[in-house]
């Protein structure tokens, strides 16, 4: 097996799987069910392989595939791992499995369907992780929104068809306008590299040199696409109705991987290819990024839909994320990144557990609920264990990204002020006040009989085998975090030296 | 020994799997509990034998690194989970397994029968797992785990009896309570932990410590970080005005309170200022804010414990005011005098909510002071063993209270200022006489309930026998700390231990005058006497003659209510902050800009074009006709236009 | 000889014949005879062409125009039986199926 050709095998496995899956009879579902899970599984053990074959200390792109596309416009399928790409391939595939076997029973319509849009919409996240092409990065980036919008749409709850057309139209107008800067940011590279290329690396080498005013501009059309994904205050307003309209494994993938999109194209694109922008508009950005962070708590806090809670706590938590990319030092940026990957999982996790209980009473309502606890002591634990790393309980992974975002932060050059970090640090009691009262009033308290608790049974056996890694990782993240930090350690070093140094009095 | 340190941390964290995992399979009580008190027990014995292999070694090589893995590496923040052996972490190791086992061996009694005995043995050895951290802790961020690990425990067992009811909350919401209140004063620590790390580079004790020491830095950079840490221990150690979780922190069950409200948890906060004695000590102007809200609180809380009539509420304000005392002498310079109380406050204190957990358990849960009386004829034992520490905590000699809380009024005095050292007195007075209205209304007197229908019963030996060992210890454990006018050449041993732990803080302090030896004796004298006195106050008023009390209670009426009613504060805070938090969050920010203003827009903005093409598909009228018509308009406009550009 | 005008504003008005039929009768037949005007107007226009300018093409360009005239008449004509098939009726104005 080519080393090259690893990434593109990756790509394939769910793509092929989801054309096989095609051929299947709708009635067969046990064997739809059972040959998806089977794809996306075999998608995670060679995204392990590519683990374990990863170089750390390499800053660089590894894996490369190279293939010319469109002779003329020098657009080439051109993909490649580093060590950011890697982390975030290795949280899809490791979501993904866990999310079909999440809705074993949860999905009871359109088995083949719902199974097939799930493989494209892998397909589409990994493609957007590791493509280096800026056409194909984009193609990728539209290409995960249809089986997004099919998921929230065909199997989401009442108001679904607003939700996914909101989510859809919402994305998809940022994406154009990132469209209209890939294309200018092309045809204005091709002055100085003499032909026209979407070629990352070679925009690289271009992007510091652009004139000002124009970098300006290109820097804000990026931004503000992946804005609308991250999301970034006020660009957030798609995110309750997508979240709480969508089928459980849909919010986990949403929750998981599609918000860790935004913030990818953060650090892969508007920071390396503008960097005087990105210096220049880091307080305004972090400044809405700590709003988010707030204002996600506070809102948070007075929900009375469970899963509308815990979006709104992803806006919250991914606040911290886009000020640790702003704030631009080696533990803030390292910080952003594991946290990334963080909230996949905690935030995965609750929804995860959310959706068993939705499962089996129908309610999302809290004040359905009340001293659960005595029915279902396991389910009990899980969501404490869940709500803990949410609100950043040291020796749980959420302390890991918060701290170093929040110790970054306070040093950073860039933004030059205590006051983002002291602002964003207030989050952590927000964090606590929402989370610990949801949790209060569900599981603590007083346990009155009614129709819909009566249906409450504890976790079963698949729940816990979905649960169980995730907590796993939960902890480990936790405990020893170098695992982790240490791929992206030589990524961030090179990625900030390459930002501060056309302003060199930053570098920290 | 001392390299095994680290074993006292892991033992605890194995009793709290293996209860959390297996223990509701166990159906045996006795199992569960000695494994619980077994693995604290254990590290106990490891903590004492490293104490005397630390004791073994001269002054200077005190001092141990055992590391066990790094933690965290990025760029210049280099953390690692390694514990620090010297001899504050370990004078509060002992505290913390000693009185933790003692504890642990008295919950097996007092928590006989209840659903969830497993859960309460597994957090309860969580909760000593995380105070080790905190107390061997060689850096900031390891601390800061213990920090926030002591506060999750106090939530789980605050809120133990998920399902009842406290006063006019349940207990879950006195739990969260806790754990807000702490967090709010963890944001302070955390903004002190980044300003650490960005003056000296470092967050390990060790390098910051002697960089502070080497380093000339501005006293403003001392202050900042000073304050924001000294927020972390006015809510984790419940001073003004973070001390709201304290009381309502009796909604758990009463060995929990003496655990965490008196002997361990609450007193993290003076451990952490002891530890960072360089840094508040190269801030005077923190350091007297230090010593002014220690003292603040003392007289505070203990001006509302005078009047209070839950057995378990009294104690818990008098926890907050003796509290009061140790920042009191930190912030006055007097570093191991606050260390001393920590120590002789963790005996009598646990002692005293233990005793009164025993009376809570023979008066089958009742906690209203007003209704007991004359119980030292059921309770004897616990009777006699409430007594000593109610004279410890009075500061009587020679027991415990008197040799520490002397040695922080003695440094308040030659520090700080006579002003101290008076309202400390004064203080000192009110904490013996409601100690003593507590004794008299509890033990003595005539029985207030209806002896056919209630049947007081002593306590089994499981809970007597903790008791006595804590009495013996509130009575000895004084003498290691005896100031040196009494011991002579000997010198203050408790003192002479610790103080290479504060050496560099000591030298950055201005020397304090000298004073006599004469000033000291006759200081102490007063105190003394006014302690009795008011004992003696006490025990008139509430044994010989109630109706002083009550005409004093009708004719302060108003004072009265205030005290009875904590001052207001707790519904103040709730007028003025927390109500206003959620009602704006709720109507201003979700209902209105989010869902109207935000949403609103992006609504608009869509219906807005829905609007525009709904007028202008009227375009279409489906009749070829009118296409006809606008391709003709078109053709001669173009030809219109060809024609005059010609 | 008659002059070229002549033969040119006939055929002009010829043309707006046509495109005012077009554009305002109701009857569908009505409207294939007024393009069948039209058509021929343009022919006029051909051949008057050829004739003063002494070129052949533009009359052999008519074989052409009537050819395709005569195909879309076919065409034409049967669409509107299809159309009267399913309407009843040949009134365009009636016939608005792809209205907004």
């Amino acid at each position: 097996m080519e080393n090259n050709l690893l990434v593109t095998y990756l790509l394939l496995i769910p793509l092929v799987g989801a054309l096989l899956l095609l051929s299947f009879k709708k009635e067969n579902e046990s064997a739809i069910r059972y040959f998806g899970l089977l794809v996306s599984l075999a998608a995670f053990v060679l995204s392990l392989f590519i683990y374990f074959k990863f170089d750390s200390t390499n800053a660089g792109f590894q894996f490369t595939h190279k293939f010319i596309w469109v002779e003329k416009l020098n657009v080439s399928y051109f993909v490649g791992i580093d060590g950011l790409s890697l982390v975030l391939v290795l949280l899809t595939t490791f979501l993904t499995p866990l999310t079909l076997l999440s809705s074993w029973k949860g999905i009871q319509k359109n088995v083949k369907e719902f199974t097939f849009f799930m493989l494209m919409l892998e397909v589409g996240m990994i493609g957007v992780f590791v493509s280096l092409d800026l056409f194909l990065f984009y193609i990728f980036w539209e290409a995960m929104l249809i089986p997004m919008y099919f998921i929230i749409g065909i199997w989401g709850g009442p108001k679904r068809i607003y939700a996914s057309v909101k989510f859809f139209i919402y994305t998809m107008f940022g994406g154009l306008l990132m469209l209209v800067a890939i294309i200018w940011l092309a045809v204005y590279a091709s002055g100085p590299l003499g032909v026209f290329s979407t070629n990352l690396l070679d925009l690289y080498r271009v992007g510091p040199t652009i004139a000002k005013n124009i970098q300006y501009l290109m820097f804000a059309a990026f931004t503000f696409s992946f804005a609308i994904k991250v999301p970034i205050f006020p660009l957030h307003t798609w995110l309750p109705d997508a979240h709480v309209e969508a089928p459980t494994a849909g919010s986990v993938i949403l929750a998981g991987v599609l918000l860790k999109m935004g913030t990818y194209g953060l650090i892969r694109f508007c920071l390396p290819l503008f960097p005087q922008a990105a210096i220049a508009f880091a307080p305004y950005i972090s400044a809405l990024a700590i709003i988010g962070i707030i204002y996600g708590a506070l809102v948070a806090m007075v929900q009375t839909d469970m899963k509308k809670l815990v979006a709104y706590s992803s806006v919250s938590h991914l606040g911290f994320v886009v000020l640790g990319i702003f704030a631009m030092t080696q533990q803030s940026m390292q910080g952003a990144i594991i946290q990334m990957v963080n909230h996949g999982l905690s935030t995965g996790a609750l929804f995860l557990l959310v959706g068993i209980v939705y499962e089996r009473t129908h309610s999302r309502e809290i004040a359905d609920y009340g001293g659960i606890a005595k029915v279902v002591p396991l389910f009990s634990v899980a969501l404490m264990i869940a709500s803990l790393s949410s609100i950043g309980l040291p020796g749980l992974n959420g302390f890991i990204g918060e701290f170093l975002i929040l110790i970054g932060s306070f040093q950073s050059g860039v933004l030059n002020s205590w006051w983002f970090t002291a602002f964003a640090a207030s989050g952590v009691i927000f964090a606590a006040v929402y989370m610990l009262w949801m949790y209060q009033r569900v599981v603590f308290g007083e346990y009155h009989h009614s129709e819909k608790l009566e249906l409450l049974t504890d976790l079963n056996t698949r729940e816990i085998i979905v649960l169980i890694p995730i907590f796993i990782f939960i902890v480990w993240i936790g405990v020893y975090p170098n695992t982790f930090l240490k791929l992206t350690d030589a990524f961030s070093v090179s990625l900030l030296h390459q930002v501060t140094a056309s302003s060199s009095s930053l570098i920290k | 020994m001392i390299q095994l340190i680290y074993l006292t941390v892991l033992l605890p964290l194995a009793g709290f799997l293996l209860n959390g995992i297996f223990g509701s399979k166990i159906k045996n009580e006795k199992i569960i509990g000695w494994i619980g008190s077994g693995t604290i027990g254990l590290s106990f014995l490891i903590a004492v034998a490293a104490f005397f292999e630390t004791l073994g070694l001269p002054a200077e090589q005190r001092q141990h690194i055992v590391a066990l893995f790094n933690w965290l590496s990025v760029g210049s923040l280099n953390v690692s989970i390694a514990y620090q052996v010297d001899q504050l972490s370990l004078t509060m190791a002992l505290i913390v397994t000693g009185v933790g086992f003692i504890i642990h061996v008295y919950s097996i009694g007092y928590m006989h029968g209840d659903k969830g005995f497993w859960r309460f043995f597994s957090y309860l050895n969580l909760f000593i797992f995380a105070m080790m951290n905190l107390v061997l802790a060689d850096n900031f961020v390891l601390l800061f785990l213990g920090w926030e690990g002591v506060g999750l425990c106090s939530y789980l067992l605050i809120g133990f009896w998920y399902d009842r009811k406290f006063e006019k909350i349940t207990t879950s919401d006195a739990a969260k309570k806790a754990f807000i209140v702490n967090r709010i004063g963890d944001f302070g620590f955390l903004l002190g932990m980044f300003l650490i790390f960005l003056t000296f580079n470092s967050l390990n004790f060790n390098e910051v410590f002697t960089r502070a020491n080497a380093l000339s830095i501005s006293t403003t950079v001392y202050s900042f970080i000073a304050i924001f840490l000294f927020i972390g221990a006015i809510g984790k150690s419940a001073q003004i005005p973070l001390f709201v979780w304290l009381p309502d922190a009796m909604a758990g069950p009463t060995p929990v309170s003496a655990l965490i409200h008196a002997a361990t948890m609450v007193t993290a906060g003076v451990y952490m200022v002891a530890r960072c004695s360089i840094i508040f000590a190269s801030a005077p102007a923190i350091m007297t804010v230090v010593a002014v809200i220690g003292l603040v609180t003392a007289l505070f809380a203990a001006t509302i414990g005078l009047v209070q009539n839950d057995i378990k509420k009294v104690l818990a304000y008098s926890t907050v005011s003796q509290l009061g005392y140790m920042f009191l002498a930190m912030g006055v310079g007097a570093f191991s005098a606050g260390i001393f109380h920590v120590m002789t406050h963790a005996f009598f204190k646990a002692l005293l909510f233990l005793g009164a957990g025993s009376v809570i358990h023979g008066m089958h849960d009742e906690q209203n002071i007003q209704k007991y009386g004359g119980l030292k004829k059921y309770m004897p034992a616990t009777y006699k063993t409430f007594l000593v520490a109610a004279i410890a905590i009075s500061g009587i000699p020679p027991l415990a209270g008197f040799f520490s809380k002397d040695e922080i009024l003695w440094s308040a005095y030659a520090n700080a200022g006579f002003i101290y050292w008076f309202i400390g007195v004064v203080t000192s007075l009110l904490t013996a006489f409601y100690m003593f209205r507590l004794l008299n209304l509890t033990f003595e007197g005539k029985p207030r309930f209806d002896e056919h229908h209630v049947h007081p019963h002593e306590s089994p030996g499981l809970m007597t026998i903790p008791l006595m060992v804590l009495a013996a210890l509130s009575v000895l454990g004084g003498f290691i700390g005896i100031p040196e006018i009494f011991s002579g050449e000997h010198g203050n041993n408790f003192h002479s231990w610790l103080s290479p732990i504060f050496s560099y803080a000591q030298i950055r302090l201005a020397q304090y005058g000298s004073h006599t030896h004469f000033e000291e004796i006759l200081l102490m004298v007063v105190s003394v006497v006014g302690a009795a006195a008011s004992i003696y106050f006490a025990r008139y008023v509430y044994l010989k003659n109630q109706k002083v009390a009550e005409n004093t209670a009708s004719k302060f009426k108003g004072i009265y209510k205030i005290l009875f009613n904590k001052y207001y504060v707790d519904e103040a805070y709730n007028k003025a902050i927390i109500q206003p938090i959620f009602k704006t969050s709720e109507s201003l920010l979700w209902k209105i800009t989010d869902v109207k203003l935000i949403d609103g827009l992006v609504n608009s903005t869509a219906s807005a074009i829905e609007k525009t093409s709904g007028v202008i598909r009227k375009i279409q009228t489906g009749v070829a006709q009118t296409y006809a018509v606008v391709m003709m308009l078109g053709i001669v406009a173009a030809l219109f236009w060809i024609i005059y550009s010609l | 000889m008659i002059p070229i005008e002549f033969y040119l504003v006939l055929s002009a008005f010829m043309f707006i014949t046509g495109v005012v039929g077009v554009l305002t009768r109701k009857n569908a037949i009505i409207v294939f005879m007024s393009i069948e005007l039209m058509l021929n107007a343009a022919n006029l226009s051909f051949v008057t062409f050829s004739s003063f300018l002494g070129n052949n093409i533009g009359q052999l360009f008519v074989f052409f125009v009537m050819t395709v005239a005569a195909a879309e008449s076919a065409v034409g004509l049967a669409i509107i039986i299809a159309l009267f098939r399913n309407k009843l009726t040949i009134n365009i104005d009636e016939i608005n199926i792809l209205k907004w």
